[in-house]
């Protein structure tokens, strides 16, 4: 079982819990209207789909309920680390730090 | 409560000596879903009467009634059915903004206890049931149904559950209880 580690609960919780909501920080813009189709397409539909580390969002459906941003490597599956909506995007030196931090036997509901 | 339609009133399941375990529906409550800014956490413990806690999965309680901290913000607090009125017409008086619903109806409890309970439990429920701290609780799933789990001792579980998923959850803890009775 993958546990993640919910920046609210500061808890790791079984991934059963949680709800993947796709890529994190796209901003919707200031003024809808002044976008042409094409950049209105761009916002709805047109994401990064990277190989390796992806900012995204999850929700702790069942449990607190909130949405969160993780950083996650799409080809290993592996969570680096997660943090709170509305937190800027982490710099690769909070990733490193915080990949070597983690201690998944440490997990506490 | 409405009893017309409440899945397991008084049902237990008994266990035997060997199980060391014993599950029975739980009494009666008044529950209420408490959604408030965190910020104004002082002001609700006031309207209720017992200050709420203010970490998530902390749990305070005095005389009778207890408040459970499920979200950001949100509480899930509980007392004796007949407080119930007093409590609404208390957060009614309040002057934060907040919203305080009755879900008394909505839920049942079912109580877990004894030796074996952290083990029936385990049997459907995906994290370490064994490290959750005693006077803590927290939402999570059990099987596929939704619950709030709550540790009031030791061996003692209590599990929140809406009505239409109660027949579910009693029906897997009455085949988990048969198994370690039988020591499977
Ligand atoms: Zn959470």
């Amino acid at each position: 079982m993958l546990l993640i580690r919910c920046p609210y609960c500061e808890a790791e919780r079984p991934e059963v819990e949680f709800t993947y909501a796709g890529e994190a920080h796209i901003a919707r813009p200031a003024d809808p209207s002044a976008l042409s189709d094409d950049e209105w397409r761009d916002f709805l539909f047109i994401r990064t789909n990277p190989r390796g580390r992806h900012f995204e969002r999850w929700r702790h459906m069942h449990g607190c309920g909130r949405f969160f941003n993780a950083v996650r490597d799409t080809v290993t599956d592996k969570f680096a680390m997660t943090y709170k909506a509305g937190e800027p995007r982490p710099s690769d030196e909070e990733i490193a730090l915080a990949g070597s931090a983690t201690s998944v036997g440490e997990a506490r509901p | 409560m409405l009893l017309a339609n409440h899945p397991l009133p008084g049902k237990t399941i008994p266990g035997d000596t060997a199980s060391r375990l014993s599950i029975r529906a739980a009494e009666d409550t008044a529950r209420f879903s408490l959604r408030i800014d965190p910020a104004a956490v002082q002001a609700a413990g006031t309207a209720f009467g017992t200050p709420l806690p203010t970490r998530i999965g902390g749990m305070t309680a005095t005389g009778g009634r207890s408040a459970l901290q499920l979200g950001p913000d949100e509480w899930m607090l509980t007392a004796p059915v007949a407080e119930s009125d007093g409590i609404a017409d208390a957060f009614a008086a309040l002057q934060e903004p907040h919203s305080l619903v009755d879900v008394g109806h909505r839920e049942v409890g079912i109580l877990v206890e004894g030796e074996a309970a952290a083990l029936a439990l385990r049997s459907a429920i995906a994290f370490d049931v064994e490290a959750m701290a005693v006077g803590s609780g927290c939402r999570t799933l059990f099987d596929k149904a939704q619950i709030v789990l709550v540790r009031e001792d030791e061996n003692r579980f209590r599990i929140v559950v809406w009505r239409s998923f109660a027949d579910h959850v009693w029906g897997l803890l009455q085949a988990v209880s048969r198994e370690i009775a039988l020591g499977i």
